[in-house]
Protein backbone atom coordinates (compact mmCIF):
# COMPACT_ATOMS: atom_id res chain seq x y z
CA UNK A 1 0.00 0.00 0.00
CA UNK A 2 1.19 3.47 -0.85
CA UNK A 3 0.08 6.29 1.41
CA UNK A 4 0.31 9.87 0.23
CA UNK A 5 -0.13 12.56 2.84
CA UNK A 6 -0.41 16.37 2.40
CA UNK A 7 1.84 16.24 -0.60
CA UNK A 8 3.12 19.45 -2.21
CA UNK A 9 5.67 19.16 -5.01
CA UNK A 10 7.51 21.90 -6.89
CA UNK A 11 9.57 21.50 -10.04
CA UNK A 12 12.42 23.98 -10.56
CA UNK A 13 10.78 26.28 -8.06
CA UNK A 14 7.24 26.34 -9.46
CA UNK A 15 4.54 24.51 -7.52
CA UNK A 16 3.05 21.63 -9.48
CA UNK A 17 1.18 19.42 -7.01
CA UNK A 18 -0.93 20.81 -4.20
CA UNK A 19 -2.06 19.13 -1.04
CA UNK A 20 -2.58 15.59 -2.27
CA UNK A 21 -3.70 12.99 0.22
CA UNK A 22 -4.76 9.56 -0.92
CA UNK A 23 -4.03 5.87 -0.69
CA UNK A 24 -3.14 3.54 -3.50
CA UNK A 25 -4.39 0.08 -2.55
CA UNK A 26 -1.98 -2.83 -2.39
CA UNK A 27 -2.41 -5.68 -4.85
CA UNK A 28 -4.52 -3.53 -7.14
CA UNK A 29 -4.09 -1.87 -10.48
CA UNK A 30 -4.55 1.87 -10.09
CA UNK A 31 -5.02 4.10 -13.12
CA UNK A 32 -3.75 7.66 -12.80
CA UNK A 33 -5.69 9.88 -15.18
CA UNK A 34 -6.18 13.55 -15.94
CA UNK A 35 -5.54 16.18 -18.60
CA UNK A 36 -2.09 17.06 -19.96
CA UNK A 37 -0.12 18.98 -17.38
CA UNK A 38 -2.32 17.83 -14.51
CA UNK A 39 0.72 16.50 -12.67
CA UNK A 40 0.44 12.76 -13.27
CA UNK A 41 4.09 12.30 -14.20
CA UNK A 42 5.17 14.48 -11.31
CA UNK A 43 3.12 12.45 -8.86
CA UNK A 44 4.49 9.19 -10.23
CA UNK A 45 8.06 10.51 -10.03
CA UNK A 46 7.45 11.54 -6.42
CA UNK A 47 6.10 8.08 -5.60
CA UNK A 48 9.24 6.68 -7.19
CA UNK A 49 11.46 9.05 -5.08
CA UNK A 50 12.83 10.66 -8.23
CA UNK A 51 11.47 14.01 -7.08
CA UNK A 52 11.51 15.21 -3.49
CA UNK A 53 8.29 16.74 -2.15
CA UNK A 54 8.38 20.23 -0.70
CA UNK A 55 5.82 19.20 1.90
CA UNK A 56 4.12 16.00 3.00
CA UNK A 57 5.18 12.43 2.70
CA UNK A 58 4.90 9.23 0.72
CA UNK A 59 4.76 6.00 2.67
CA UNK A 60 5.26 2.47 1.47
CA UNK A 61 3.67 -0.06 3.82
CA UNK A 62 3.46 2.54 6.56
CA UNK A 63 7.11 3.55 6.36
CA UNK A 64 8.24 6.82 4.75
CA UNK A 65 10.07 6.31 1.47
CA UNK A 66 13.00 8.33 2.76
CA UNK A 67 13.53 5.84 5.60
CA UNK A 68 14.25 3.00 3.21
CA UNK A 69 17.87 2.31 2.33
CA UNK A 70 18.44 2.97 -1.39
CA UNK A 71 19.02 -0.62 -2.32
CA UNK A 72 16.11 -2.04 -0.34
CA UNK A 73 13.74 0.47 -1.91
CA UNK A 74 15.00 -0.43 -5.39
CA UNK A 75 14.20 -4.07 -4.60
CA UNK A 76 10.65 -3.12 -3.66
CA UNK A 77 9.70 -0.35 -6.05
CA UNK A 78 10.42 0.33 -9.71
CA UNK A 79 9.40 3.18 -11.93
CA UNK A 80 9.20 3.70 -15.68
CA UNK A 81 9.41 7.33 -16.75
CA UNK A 82 7.48 8.86 -19.61
CA UNK A 83 10.70 9.94 -21.34
CA UNK A 84 13.52 7.81 -20.04
CA UNK A 85 16.73 8.88 -21.79
CA UNK A 86 19.31 6.10 -21.87
CA UNK A 87 22.81 7.46 -22.35
CA UNK A 88 25.15 4.71 -23.51
CA UNK A 89 24.69 2.41 -26.46
CA UNK A 90 23.10 -0.68 -24.91
CA UNK A 91 21.51 -3.80 -26.30
CA UNK A 92 18.04 -4.78 -25.19
CA UNK A 93 19.52 -7.57 -23.10
CA UNK A 94 22.02 -5.19 -21.44
CA UNK A 95 19.21 -2.80 -20.56
CA UNK A 96 16.91 -5.47 -19.15
CA UNK A 97 19.84 -6.94 -17.19
CA UNK A 98 20.31 -3.61 -15.45
CA UNK A 99 16.88 -4.25 -13.94
CA UNK A 100 18.59 -6.92 -11.83
CA UNK A 101 21.13 -4.47 -10.41
CA UNK A 102 19.30 -3.88 -7.11
CA UNK A 103 19.40 -7.62 -6.46
CA UNK A 104 22.76 -8.68 -7.79
CA UNK A 105 24.80 -5.46 -7.96
CA UNK A 106 25.88 -6.24 -11.49
CA UNK A 107 27.10 -9.80 -10.81
CA UNK A 108 24.33 -11.75 -12.49
CA UNK A 109 23.48 -15.21 -11.20
CA UNK A 110 21.62 -17.92 -13.09
CA UNK A 111 18.44 -16.78 -11.41
CA UNK A 112 19.05 -13.23 -12.65
CA UNK A 113 19.60 -14.45 -16.20
CA UNK A 114 16.40 -16.46 -16.02
CA UNK A 115 14.46 -13.40 -14.83
CA UNK A 116 15.92 -11.31 -17.61
CA UNK A 117 14.98 -13.88 -20.23
CA UNK A 118 11.50 -14.18 -18.80
CA UNK A 119 10.95 -10.41 -18.90
CA UNK A 120 12.23 -10.27 -22.48
CA UNK A 121 9.88 -13.05 -23.51
CA UNK A 122 6.90 -11.49 -21.79
CA UNK A 123 7.32 -8.38 -23.91
CA UNK A 124 7.82 -10.37 -27.04
CA UNK A 125 11.37 -9.11 -27.49
CA UNK A 126 13.30 -12.32 -27.90
CA UNK A 127 14.12 -11.56 -31.53
CA UNK A 128 15.51 -8.17 -30.50
CA UNK A 129 17.51 -9.20 -27.43
CA UNK A 130 20.87 -8.57 -29.09
CA UNK A 131 19.87 -5.38 -30.90
CA UNK A 132 21.05 -1.95 -29.85
CA UNK A 133 18.35 0.31 -28.40
CA UNK A 134 19.12 3.07 -30.89
CA UNK A 135 18.37 0.67 -33.75
CA UNK A 136 14.85 -0.10 -32.48
CA UNK A 137 11.52 1.46 -33.30
CA UNK A 138 9.81 3.63 -30.68
CA UNK A 139 7.46 0.86 -29.62
CA UNK A 140 10.19 -1.79 -29.41
CA UNK A 141 12.25 0.56 -27.28
CA UNK A 142 9.30 1.24 -25.00
CA UNK A 143 8.80 -2.51 -24.56
CA UNK A 144 12.47 -2.93 -23.68
CA UNK A 145 12.12 -0.28 -20.96
CA UNK A 146 9.04 -2.04 -19.59
CA UNK A 147 10.93 -5.34 -19.62
CA UNK A 148 13.67 -3.73 -17.53
CA UNK A 149 11.11 -2.66 -14.93
CA UNK A 150 9.63 -6.17 -14.86
CA UNK A 151 13.07 -7.73 -14.45
CA UNK A 152 13.50 -5.61 -11.36
CA UNK A 153 10.82 -7.82 -9.83
CA UNK A 154 9.37 -5.38 -7.29
CA UNK A 155 6.23 -5.27 -5.13
CA UNK A 156 5.39 -1.83 -6.47
CA UNK A 157 5.44 -1.07 -10.19
CA UNK A 158 4.94 2.50 -11.37
CA UNK A 159 4.44 2.99 -15.10
CA UNK A 160 4.14 6.40 -16.75
CA UNK A 161 2.26 6.08 -20.05
CA UNK A 162 3.58 2.58 -20.79
CA UNK A 163 1.36 2.39 -23.88
CA UNK A 164 3.22 5.21 -25.63
CA UNK A 165 4.15 4.14 -29.16
CA UNK A 166 2.62 0.68 -28.77
CA UNK A 167 0.39 -0.91 -31.39
CA UNK A 168 -2.94 -2.29 -30.20
CA UNK A 169 -1.71 -5.84 -29.81
CA UNK A 170 1.27 -4.84 -27.70
CA UNK A 171 -0.78 -2.29 -25.76
CA UNK A 172 -3.14 -5.12 -24.87
CA UNK A 173 -0.19 -7.33 -23.94
CA UNK A 174 1.26 -4.68 -21.62
CA UNK A 175 -2.07 -4.09 -19.90
CA UNK A 176 -2.50 -7.84 -19.46
CA UNK A 177 0.91 -8.01 -17.87
CA UNK A 178 0.00 -5.12 -15.56
CA UNK A 179 -3.18 -7.00 -14.66
CA UNK A 180 -1.28 -10.24 -14.02
CA UNK A 181 1.17 -8.43 -11.76
CA UNK A 182 -1.68 -6.89 -9.75
CA UNK A 183 -3.43 -10.25 -9.52
CA UNK A 184 -0.17 -11.68 -8.19
CA UNK A 185 -0.42 -9.23 -5.29
CA UNK A 186 1.72 -6.37 -6.56
CA UNK A 187 0.74 -2.74 -6.38
CA UNK A 188 0.62 -1.40 -9.92
CA UNK A 189 0.10 2.27 -10.77
CA UNK A 190 -0.28 3.19 -14.43
CA UNK A 191 -0.66 6.62 -16.00
CA UNK A 192 -3.15 6.24 -18.82
CA UNK A 193 -4.73 8.54 -21.37
CA UNK A 194 -6.93 5.91 -22.98
CA UNK A 195 -9.88 5.85 -20.62
CA UNK A 196 -11.41 2.82 -22.28
CA UNK A 197 -8.27 0.92 -21.41
CA UNK A 198 -8.37 2.33 -17.89
CA UNK A 199 -11.99 1.26 -17.49
CA UNK A 200 -11.21 -2.22 -18.76
CA UNK A 201 -8.16 -3.00 -16.63
CA UNK A 202 -8.03 -0.77 -13.55
CA UNK A 203 -9.50 -1.59 -10.14
CA UNK A 204 -8.99 1.88 -8.76
CA UNK A 205 -8.74 5.29 -10.37
CA UNK A 206 -7.04 8.47 -9.18
CA UNK A 207 -7.85 11.58 -11.21
CA UNK A 208 -5.74 14.71 -11.08
CA UNK A 209 -6.61 18.14 -12.41
CA UNK A 210 -4.41 21.21 -12.28
CA UNK A 211 -2.13 19.68 -9.70
CA UNK A 212 -4.88 18.72 -7.28
CA UNK A 213 -6.64 15.48 -6.48
CA UNK A 214 -9.87 15.70 -8.43
CA UNK A 215 -11.49 12.33 -7.80
CA UNK A 216 -10.54 8.90 -6.54
CA UNK A 217 -12.29 5.62 -6.03
CA UNK A 218 -13.17 2.29 -7.56
CA UNK A 219 -13.10 2.32 -11.34
CA UNK A 220 -16.92 2.06 -11.67
CA UNK A 221 -17.47 5.22 -9.64
CA UNK A 222 -14.99 7.40 -11.50
CA UNK A 223 -15.54 6.21 -15.05
CA UNK A 224 -18.86 8.00 -15.41
CA UNK A 225 -19.83 10.67 -17.94
CA UNK A 226 -20.35 13.27 -15.21
CA UNK A 227 -16.96 12.87 -13.54
CA UNK A 228 -14.99 12.51 -16.77
CA UNK A 229 -16.71 15.41 -18.54
CA UNK A 230 -15.84 17.85 -15.80
CA UNK A 231 -12.35 16.33 -15.29
CA UNK A 232 -11.43 17.04 -18.91
CA UNK A 233 -13.79 20.01 -19.43
CA UNK A 234 -15.00 18.15 -22.49
CA UNK A 235 -18.29 16.34 -23.09
CA UNK A 236 -17.66 12.64 -22.59
CA UNK A 237 -20.07 9.74 -22.85
CA UNK A 238 -19.65 6.18 -21.71
CA UNK A 239 -21.20 3.43 -23.85
CA UNK A 240 -21.33 -0.26 -23.20
CA UNK A 241 -20.09 -2.45 -26.01
CA UNK A 242 -19.89 -6.23 -25.56
CA UNK A 243 -20.20 -5.77 -21.81
CA UNK A 244 -17.29 -3.37 -21.67
CA UNK A 245 -17.37 0.32 -21.01
CA UNK A 246 -16.12 2.46 -23.88
CA UNK A 247 -15.32 6.10 -23.24
CA UNK A 248 -16.16 8.40 -26.13
CA UNK A 249 -15.90 12.10 -26.74
CA UNK A 250 -19.03 13.54 -28.18
CA UNK B 1 27.36 -10.97 -19.03
CA UNK B 2 28.53 -8.43 -16.47
CA UNK B 3 31.31 -10.51 -15.02
CA UNK B 4 34.46 -10.73 -17.01
CA UNK B 5 37.31 -12.93 -15.88
CA UNK B 6 39.92 -11.92 -18.45
CA UNK B 7 40.97 -8.40 -19.27
CA UNK B 8 39.48 -7.13 -22.47
CA UNK B 9 41.52 -7.71 -25.63
CA UNK B 10 41.61 -4.01 -26.46
CA UNK B 11 43.08 -3.33 -23.00
CA UNK B 12 45.86 -5.85 -23.61
CA UNK B 13 46.60 -4.35 -27.03
CA UNK B 14 46.76 -0.86 -25.57
CA UNK B 15 49.06 -2.13 -22.83
CA UNK B 16 51.37 -3.53 -25.52
CA UNK B 17 51.32 -0.24 -27.43
CA UNK B 18 52.19 1.71 -24.29
CA UNK B 19 55.03 -0.68 -23.46
CA UNK B 20 56.45 -0.21 -26.97
CA UNK B 21 56.18 3.58 -26.73
CA UNK B 22 57.84 3.52 -23.31
CA UNK B 23 60.76 1.39 -24.53
CA UNK B 24 61.32 3.73 -27.47
CA UNK B 25 61.10 6.74 -25.19
CA UNK B 26 63.69 5.33 -22.80
CA UNK B 27 65.93 3.82 -25.43
CA UNK B 28 66.22 6.10 -28.45
CA UNK B 29 69.45 8.08 -28.47
CA UNK B 30 70.51 6.92 -25.03
CA UNK B 31 74.27 7.44 -24.87
CA UNK B 32 76.83 7.73 -22.10
CA UNK B 33 76.00 6.78 -18.53
CA UNK B 34 73.10 4.48 -19.22
CA UNK B 35 72.01 4.12 -15.61
CA UNK B 36 71.77 7.86 -15.14
CA UNK B 37 69.90 8.39 -18.40
CA UNK B 38 67.41 5.65 -17.65
CA UNK B 39 66.76 7.06 -14.21
CA UNK B 40 66.34 10.57 -15.52
CA UNK B 41 64.14 9.51 -18.40
CA UNK B 42 62.32 7.00 -16.25
CA UNK B 43 61.12 9.61 -13.83
CA UNK B 44 59.95 11.77 -16.73
CA UNK B 45 58.22 8.79 -18.25
CA UNK B 46 56.44 8.18 -14.97
CA UNK B 47 55.30 11.80 -14.92
CA UNK B 48 53.99 11.60 -18.48
CA UNK B 49 52.06 8.41 -17.78
CA UNK B 50 50.68 9.88 -14.57
CA UNK B 51 49.41 12.97 -16.34
CA UNK B 52 47.90 10.94 -19.17
CA UNK B 53 46.10 8.54 -16.84
CA UNK B 54 44.85 11.35 -14.57
CA UNK B 55 43.53 13.36 -17.52
CA UNK B 56 41.90 10.41 -19.29
CA UNK B 57 40.31 8.75 -16.27
CA UNK B 58 38.98 12.04 -14.91
CA UNK B 59 37.51 12.84 -18.32
CA UNK B 60 35.72 9.50 -18.70
CA UNK B 61 34.33 9.69 -15.16
CA UNK B 62 33.23 13.28 -15.65
CA UNK B 63 31.47 12.38 -18.88
CA UNK B 64 29.74 9.51 -17.12
CA UNK B 65 28.45 11.74 -14.32
CA UNK B 66 27.40 14.51 -16.67
CA UNK B 67 25.92 12.05 -19.15
CA UNK B 68 27.51 13.33 -22.31
CA UNK B 69 30.61 12.77 -24.35
CA UNK B 70 31.54 16.32 -25.27
CA UNK B 71 32.18 18.08 -21.99
CA UNK B 72 35.37 17.41 -20.06
CA UNK B 73 36.67 18.76 -16.77
CA UNK B 74 39.06 21.09 -18.58
CA UNK B 75 36.42 22.38 -20.99
CA UNK B 76 34.33 23.14 -17.90
CA UNK B 77 37.22 25.14 -16.46
CA UNK B 78 38.59 22.75 -13.81
CA UNK B 79 42.26 23.33 -14.55
CA UNK B 80 41.73 27.07 -15.01
CA UNK B 81 40.25 26.98 -11.50
CA UNK B 82 43.32 25.18 -10.17
CA UNK B 83 45.63 27.77 -11.70
CA UNK B 84 43.51 30.56 -10.24
CA UNK B 85 43.76 28.99 -6.79
CA UNK B 86 47.52 28.70 -7.19
CA UNK B 87 47.73 32.36 -8.11
CA UNK B 88 45.42 33.52 -5.35
CA UNK B 89 47.55 31.67 -2.83
CA UNK B 90 50.72 33.34 -4.08
CA UNK B 91 48.95 36.68 -4.09
CA UNK B 92 47.50 36.49 -0.60
CA UNK B 93 50.12 34.46 1.23
CA UNK B 94 53.33 36.13 0.06
CA UNK B 95 53.74 37.76 3.44
CA UNK B 96 53.81 34.42 5.21
CA UNK B 97 56.34 32.94 2.84
CA UNK B 98 54.13 30.75 0.70
CA UNK B 99 56.76 30.70 -2.02
CA UNK B 100 59.26 29.05 0.33
CA UNK B 101 56.87 26.31 1.42
CA UNK B 102 57.95 22.83 0.40
CA UNK B 103 56.20 21.55 -2.75
CA UNK B 104 54.17 18.95 -0.87
CA UNK B 105 52.55 21.41 1.52
CA UNK B 106 51.87 23.76 -1.37
CA UNK B 107 50.29 21.00 -3.37
CA UNK B 108 48.19 19.87 -0.40
CA UNK B 109 46.93 23.39 0.22
CA UNK B 110 46.14 24.04 -3.42
CA UNK B 111 44.44 20.70 -3.87
CA UNK B 112 42.37 21.05 -0.71
CA UNK B 113 41.03 24.38 -1.89
CA UNK B 114 40.50 22.96 -5.36
CA UNK B 115 38.30 20.12 -4.06
CA UNK B 116 36.14 22.49 -2.03
CA UNK B 117 35.82 25.05 -4.81
CA UNK B 118 34.97 22.56 -7.53
CA UNK B 119 32.29 20.86 -5.43
CA UNK B 120 30.79 24.26 -4.73
CA UNK B 121 30.88 25.47 -8.32
CA UNK B 122 30.24 22.31 -10.30
CA UNK B 123 28.22 20.22 -7.85
CA UNK B 124 24.97 22.08 -8.38
CA UNK B 125 25.64 22.61 -12.07
CA UNK B 126 25.84 18.88 -12.71
CA UNK B 127 22.43 18.27 -11.27
CA UNK B 128 20.94 20.07 -14.27
CA UNK B 129 23.33 18.48 -16.70
CA UNK B 130 20.65 17.54 -19.21
CA UNK B 131 20.90 20.96 -20.79
CA UNK B 132 24.09 20.49 -22.78
CA UNK B 133 24.24 23.91 -24.42
CA UNK B 134 23.93 25.59 -21.05
CA UNK B 135 26.69 23.40 -19.64
CA UNK B 136 29.04 24.26 -22.50
CA UNK B 137 28.26 27.94 -22.15
CA UNK B 138 28.80 27.84 -18.40
CA UNK B 139 32.09 26.03 -18.89
CA UNK B 140 33.32 28.60 -21.37
CA UNK B 141 32.30 31.44 -19.06
CA UNK B 142 33.92 29.79 -16.03
CA UNK B 143 37.11 29.03 -17.93
CA UNK B 144 37.43 32.55 -19.31
CA UNK B 145 36.60 34.08 -15.96
CA UNK B 146 39.17 31.98 -14.11
CA UNK B 147 41.85 32.66 -16.71
CA UNK B 148 41.20 36.42 -16.75
CA UNK B 149 41.28 36.58 -12.97
CA UNK B 150 44.52 34.62 -12.97
CA UNK B 151 46.18 36.98 -15.41
CA UNK B 152 44.83 40.02 -13.60
CA UNK B 153 46.35 38.77 -10.35
CA UNK B 154 49.59 37.97 -12.17
CA UNK B 155 49.84 41.54 -13.29
CA UNK B 156 49.22 42.83 -9.80
CA UNK B 157 51.91 40.65 -8.31
CA UNK B 158 55.33 42.23 -8.66
CA UNK B 159 57.77 40.71 -11.16
CA UNK B 160 59.90 38.83 -8.66
CA UNK B 161 56.93 36.81 -7.52
CA UNK B 162 55.45 36.57 -10.95
CA UNK B 163 57.96 33.86 -11.73
CA UNK B 164 56.55 31.72 -8.96
CA UNK B 165 53.31 31.20 -10.75
CA UNK B 166 53.18 28.40 -13.21
CA UNK B 167 50.58 29.67 -15.53
CA UNK B 168 50.86 28.94 -19.18
CA UNK B 169 48.26 28.64 -21.86
CA UNK B 170 49.78 25.33 -22.90
CA UNK B 171 50.99 22.39 -20.92
CA UNK B 172 54.73 21.92 -20.64
CA UNK B 173 55.35 18.24 -21.05
CA UNK B 174 59.10 18.63 -21.20
CA UNK B 175 59.57 20.66 -18.05
CA UNK B 176 57.68 18.54 -15.59
CA UNK B 177 57.41 19.65 -12.00
CA UNK B 178 59.62 16.77 -10.91
CA UNK B 179 59.26 17.21 -7.15
CA UNK B 180 55.72 16.02 -7.21
CA UNK B 181 56.07 13.09 -9.60
CA UNK B 182 56.02 10.30 -7.05
CA UNK B 183 53.23 11.80 -4.98
CA UNK B 184 51.19 12.46 -8.12
CA UNK B 185 51.76 8.95 -9.42
CA UNK B 186 50.70 7.49 -6.09
CA UNK B 187 47.52 9.56 -5.92
CA UNK B 188 46.63 8.76 -9.52
CA UNK B 189 47.19 5.06 -8.99
CA UNK B 190 45.05 4.98 -5.86
CA UNK B 191 42.21 7.05 -7.28
CA UNK B 192 42.12 5.18 -10.59
CA UNK B 193 42.22 1.85 -8.79
CA UNK B 194 39.32 2.86 -6.57
CA UNK B 195 37.33 4.04 -9.59
CA UNK B 196 37.97 0.83 -11.51
CA UNK B 197 36.83 -1.18 -8.51
CA UNK B 198 33.54 0.72 -8.61
CA UNK B 199 33.03 0.09 -12.31
CA UNK B 200 29.59 -1.45 -11.86
CA UNK B 201 28.26 1.61 -10.06
CA UNK B 202 29.69 3.81 -12.80
CA UNK B 203 27.89 1.69 -15.40
CA UNK B 204 24.60 2.41 -13.63
CA UNK B 205 25.34 6.12 -13.20
CA UNK B 206 25.98 6.34 -16.95
CA UNK B 207 22.32 5.41 -17.50
CA UNK B 208 21.27 8.80 -16.18
CA UNK B 209 20.19 10.17 -12.84
CA UNK B 210 16.63 8.85 -12.74
CA UNK B 211 17.43 5.36 -13.95
CA UNK B 212 20.31 5.17 -11.48
CA UNK B 213 18.07 6.18 -8.57
CA UNK B 214 15.46 3.67 -9.70
CA UNK B 215 18.16 1.00 -9.53
CA UNK B 216 19.06 1.93 -5.97
CA UNK B 217 22.13 4.08 -6.54
CA UNK B 218 22.22 7.25 -4.46
CA UNK B 219 23.02 9.36 -7.47
CA UNK B 220 23.62 12.71 -5.81
CA UNK B 221 25.97 11.29 -3.21
CA UNK B 222 27.89 9.19 -5.74
CA UNK B 223 28.16 12.15 -8.11
CA UNK B 224 29.58 14.27 -5.30
CA UNK B 225 32.22 11.65 -4.45
CA UNK B 226 33.12 11.15 -8.08
CA UNK B 227 33.37 14.87 -8.72
CA UNK B 228 35.78 15.18 -5.80
CA UNK B 229 37.99 12.49 -7.30
CA UNK B 230 37.82 14.15 -10.71
CA UNK B 231 38.96 17.41 -9.11
CA UNK B 232 41.78 15.55 -7.38
CA UNK B 233 42.99 14.04 -10.64
CA UNK B 234 42.80 17.39 -12.40
CA UNK B 235 44.84 18.95 -9.58
CA UNK B 236 47.48 16.26 -10.00
CA UNK B 237 47.90 16.71 -13.72
CA UNK B 238 47.73 20.51 -13.62
CA UNK B 239 50.28 20.64 -10.83
CA UNK B 240 52.66 18.50 -12.87
CA UNK B 241 52.45 20.06 -16.34
CA UNK B 242 49.91 22.86 -16.37
CA UNK B 243 46.58 23.00 -18.15
CA UNK B 244 45.71 20.52 -20.90
CA UNK B 245 42.48 21.58 -22.50
CA UNK B 246 41.52 19.10 -25.21
CA UNK B 247 43.78 16.13 -24.51
CA UNK B 248 41.22 14.46 -22.25
CA UNK B 249 38.54 14.79 -24.88
CA UNK B 250 40.80 13.24 -27.51
CA UNK B 251 41.69 10.30 -25.27
CA UNK B 252 38.10 9.70 -24.19
CA UNK B 253 36.68 9.92 -27.71
CA UNK B 254 39.27 7.42 -28.97
CA UNK B 255 38.52 5.15 -26.03
CA UNK B 256 34.80 4.97 -26.81
CA UNK B 257 35.62 4.19 -30.44
CA UNK B 258 38.12 1.46 -29.65
CA UNK B 259 36.29 -0.08 -26.70
CA UNK B 260 32.87 -0.37 -28.34
CA UNK B 261 31.35 -1.07 -24.94
CA UNK B 262 29.71 0.87 -22.12
CA UNK B 263 31.46 -1.15 -19.41
CA UNK B 264 33.71 0.97 -17.24
CA UNK B 265 35.79 -2.07 -16.38
CA UNK B 266 37.10 -1.67 -19.94
CA UNK B 267 36.64 2.05 -20.49
CA UNK B 268 38.65 3.26 -17.50
CA UNK B 269 41.87 1.25 -17.95
CA UNK B 270 41.69 1.59 -21.72
CA UNK B 271 41.37 5.37 -21.58
CA UNK B 272 44.44 5.64 -19.34
CA UNK B 273 46.48 3.36 -21.60
CA UNK B 274 45.44 5.11 -24.80
CA UNK B 275 46.18 8.55 -23.35
CA UNK B 276 49.57 7.41 -22.05
CA UNK B 277 50.45 5.86 -25.41
CA UNK B 278 49.57 9.06 -27.24
CA UNK B 279 51.52 11.25 -24.85
CA UNK B 280 54.62 9.08 -24.58
CA UNK B 281 54.54 8.33 -28.31
CA UNK B 282 54.21 11.99 -29.26
CA UNK B 283 56.93 13.00 -26.81
CA UNK B 284 59.27 10.33 -28.24
CA UNK B 285 58.58 11.45 -31.77
CA UNK B 286 59.03 15.14 -31.15
CA UNK B 287 61.78 15.18 -28.58
CA UNK B 288 63.88 12.20 -29.69
CA UNK B 289 63.25 11.86 -33.40
CA UNK B 290 62.40 15.33 -34.67
CA UNK B 291 64.30 17.24 -32.02
CA UNK B 292 61.57 19.81 -31.34
CA UNK B 293 61.04 20.84 -27.77
CA UNK B 294 57.80 22.64 -27.18
CA UNK B 295 55.49 21.38 -29.89
CA UNK B 296 54.01 18.26 -28.30
CA UNK B 297 51.28 19.97 -26.34
CA UNK B 298 50.45 22.21 -29.28
CA UNK B 299 49.94 19.24 -31.58
CA UNK B 300 48.00 17.20 -29.05
CA UNK B 301 45.79 20.14 -28.18
CA UNK B 302 45.18 20.87 -31.85
CA UNK B 303 44.11 17.26 -32.46
CA UNK B 304 41.91 17.35 -29.35
CA UNK B 305 40.42 20.63 -30.49
CA UNK B 306 39.55 19.09 -33.84
CA UNK B 307 37.92 16.16 -32.06
CA UNK B 308 35.88 18.64 -30.01
CA UNK B 309 34.72 20.47 -33.15
CA UNK B 310 33.88 17.19 -34.82
CA UNK B 311 31.79 16.00 -31.87
CA UNK B 312 29.95 19.32 -31.61
CA UNK B 313 29.21 19.49 -35.33
CA UNK B 314 28.10 15.88 -35.46
CA UNK B 315 25.79 16.53 -32.53
CA UNK B 316 24.41 19.65 -34.21
CA UNK B 317 23.70 17.88 -37.48
CA UNK B 318 21.66 15.18 -35.80
N1 LIG C 1 10.87 20.98 -14.86
C1 LIG C 1 9.70 21.65 -14.68
N2 LIG C 1 9.71 22.88 -14.13
C2 LIG C 1 8.57 23.55 -13.92
N3 LIG C 1 7.36 23.09 -14.25
C3 LIG C 1 7.29 21.87 -14.80
C4 LIG C 1 8.45 21.09 -15.05
N4 LIG C 1 8.08 19.92 -15.62
C5 LIG C 1 6.74 20.00 -15.73
N5 LIG C 1 6.25 21.15 -15.24
C6 LIG C 1 4.85 21.56 -15.17
O1 LIG C 1 4.23 20.77 -14.18
C7 LIG C 1 2.91 20.45 -14.58
C8 LIG C 1 2.70 18.95 -14.45
O2 LIG C 1 3.55 18.27 -15.35
P1 LIG C 1 3.46 16.71 -15.54
O3 LIG C 1 4.52 16.30 -16.45
O4 LIG C 1 3.42 16.08 -14.19
O5 LIG C 1 2.03 16.55 -16.24
P2 LIG C 1 1.31 15.24 -16.76
O6 LIG C 1 0.02 15.16 -16.05
O7 LIG C 1 2.19 14.06 -16.70
O8 LIG C 1 1.02 15.64 -18.28
P3 LIG C 1 1.05 14.73 -19.61
O9 LIG C 1 -0.27 14.09 -19.70
O10 LIG C 1 1.21 15.75 -20.70
O11 LIG C 1 2.18 13.79 -19.52
C9 LIG C 1 2.74 20.99 -15.98
O12 LIG C 1 1.97 22.15 -15.91
C10 LIG C 1 4.11 21.29 -16.45
O13 LIG C 1 4.11 22.41 -17.28
MG1 LIG D 1 3.15 12.89 -18.08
Amino acid sequence: MIGIRDLDVSLTGSPVLHDITTTLPAGRLTALVGPNGAGKSTLLATLGRLVAPTRGEVELDGRPLLDYPDRELAQRLSVLRQDAPIGPRLTVEDLVSFGRYPHSRGRLTDLDHARVRHAIDRLDLRAFAGRYLDSLSGGQRQRALIAMVLAQDTDVILLDEPLNNLDLAHARRVMQIAREEADAGRTVVVVLHDLTVAAAYADHVVALKEGRLYAEGPSDEIMTPAVLSSLYDTPVSVATVENRRVVLTV
Amino acid sequence: MFARALPDRSVLLALGALAAAAVLYLGIGARGDLGFILMFRGSKLLALITVAVAVAVSTVVFQTISNNRILTPSIMGFDALYLLIQTVLVFTLTGVGFAYLDPYSKFALETGLMLAASLLLFGTLLRNSRDLSRMILTGIIFGTLFRSMTSLLNRMIDPSEFSVIQSASFARFNSVNADLTWLAAGITLLVSGWLIRRHRTLDVIALGRETAINLGVNHDREARHLLTLVALLVSVSTALVGPVVFFGLLAAALTYQVAGTWRHVVLLPLSGLIAATILVGAQTLFERVLGFQASVSVVIEALGGLAFLYLILRKASR
